[in-house]
């Protein structure tokens, strides 16, 4: 142990040499990604109002999903990060669709009128 | 590296004389910096997969009970809604770009950003404070919280309100023939034990027209009273009259989600006041911004899952 600190010492008491290179994004970059999320939201709130049936929610998440890679992409510097910090965001989100589409797969299994007025929204 | 002839800290001194903020166990400040930097991206693995069980719990209930989210989701206010998003993604750009100051050097500028984007997430809170005190003040909560009552007094007072030439008798009308639709393929028992049968809504009439013109429909719903009521018609979604069975278990998605995500606002507000401390100590630099970053990751994370909310609840078509 006290060898590997003093050697600790050593090492750390060498030298400017090892420099920290820092990635900096411009911030004509963030503002643009900034101006791209609100005309985002702009047209997440505008599409709404014109009835595309089951199509309006799906439009919705890939909307939403374009606004969360930009942040993730930019804002979260993950486009010039380690390669790994996103595989780490993308297989959390992944696990999470696993999740979701199997417990909704589950759901579906079920007769929605096996109780009588139970579900009126997607009975027949 | 010592500032207003302060001491070093005497836990970062040994192993890196004038580094005060290179931790003894690391080599240099890249390395400090990466490995913090995955720590934090493992921690908020973590948090997207809190935040998954109750998008899984939504996902589930909505895909059961449509109905329900149609109908609720007049309750929410757009406009608040995405007054907040462009408040929270505003707070974003701001984060990054304190990084990049502190990435610079660049004290006052930090400061500033940091100062601007606590100021942010006040607003956000804020403008969700108004939200809850309003579902509140309405008996729009979850579980037995919920008042189904206040839903049906409303109905009446809110189309009169809304100027229409319907008489209230027929406005009565039209709403029963609207919940016998909606009931006749449901149990009428069940119906009738929710409260959204005929008889209750007759002695709802009753109460509305003896009680006078106390305005029961949300102010949070969208635009001015009343207003709800008129789009969900002009949208064929029947009436406010039609209440759906189990509303309640929108409202308990709906506290339950934006509740735990202002829990996390708050958490970021900490974190970011903390780092404005230190930033006004001019404790960061272009070798040690190592907070400013992680801090802001975590407040971007923020962002992205509110990007979700948004749509989620206040967007349903």
């Amino acid at each position: 142990m006290t060898a590997g600190q003093s050697d600790h010492g050593r090492t750390g008491g060498q030298p400017s040499s090892s420099r920290f290179d820092v990635h900096t994004v411009p911030l004509w970059l963030l503002s643009a990604v900034f101006l791209a999320l609100i005309g985002l939201t702009v047209v997440t709130v505008a599409v709404t109002k014109v009835d595309l049936g089951k199509a309006n929610l799906w439009i919705a998440m890939l909307i939403a999903g374009v606004k969360a890679t930009l942040v993730a992409l930019y804002f979260m510097h993950l486009r010039w990060d380690k390669v790994f910090h996103g595989f780490l965001f993308l297989g959390a989100i992944a696990f999470v669709v696993l999740f979701i589409g199997i417990a909704l797969m589950d759901t579906q299994a079920y007769h929605p009128d096996i109780i009588p007025g139970y579900a009126p929204g997607i009975e027949q | 590296m010592s500032h207003g002839g302060k001491p070093e800290r005497p836990a970062t001194a040994p192993g890196h004389p004038g580094k005060p903020r290179l931790g003894h166990h690391y080599d240099t400040y890249e390395q400090q910096f990466d490995s913090n930097k995955l720590g934090m991206w493992l921690f908020l693995v973590t948090e997207i997969l809190l935040f998954g069980g109750l998008f899984c719990a939504y996902a589930v209930y909505r895909a059961k009970h449509p109905e329900v989210f149609i109908y609720a989701h007049y309750f929410l206010d757009v406009n608040l809604g995405a007054i907040n998003t462009v408040v929270l993604l505003f707070s974003s750009l701001t984060a990054a770009w304190a990084v990049r100051a502190a990435q610079l050097g660049q004290r006052r500028l930090l400061v500033a950003l940091l100062t601007i984007t606590i100021v942010c997430g006040c607003g956000f809170l804020g403008i969700k404070g108004i939200e809850y005190s309003e579902k509140w003040k309405h008996g729009l909560l979850w579980g037995k919280n919920f008042d189904y009552e206040a839903l049906h007094h409303g109905d009446h007072t809110g189309a009169d309100d809304h100027g229409e030439a319907a008489e209230s008798g027929e406005t009565a009308d039209h709403g029963t023939a609207g919940v016998a639709d909606q009931a006749t393929p449901a149990d009428p028992d069940a119906a009738l034990a929710e409260g959204t049968g005929p008889t209750a809504t007759g002695d709802a009439t009753a109460t509305t027209s003896s009680a006078g013109e106390i305005s029961n429909i949300p102010a949070s719903a969208m635009g001015p009273p009343g207003l709800a009521a008129a789009q969900m018609v002009a949208e064929g979604h029947g009436s406010l009259e039609d209440v759906p069975r189990n509303v309640h278990l929108f409202f308990g998605i709906y506290f339950i989600m934006t509740g735990l995500h202002a829990l996390h606002v708050i958490v970021g507000m900490v974190v970011l006041l903390w780092l404005l401390v230190r930033a006004s100590k001019g404790e960061f630099g272009t070798q040690y911004f190592t907070p400013v970053d992680l801090g802001g990751l975590y407040w971007h994370l923020v962002d992205v899952i509110w990007i979700f909310l948004f749509p989620l609840l206040y967007l349903i078509h």
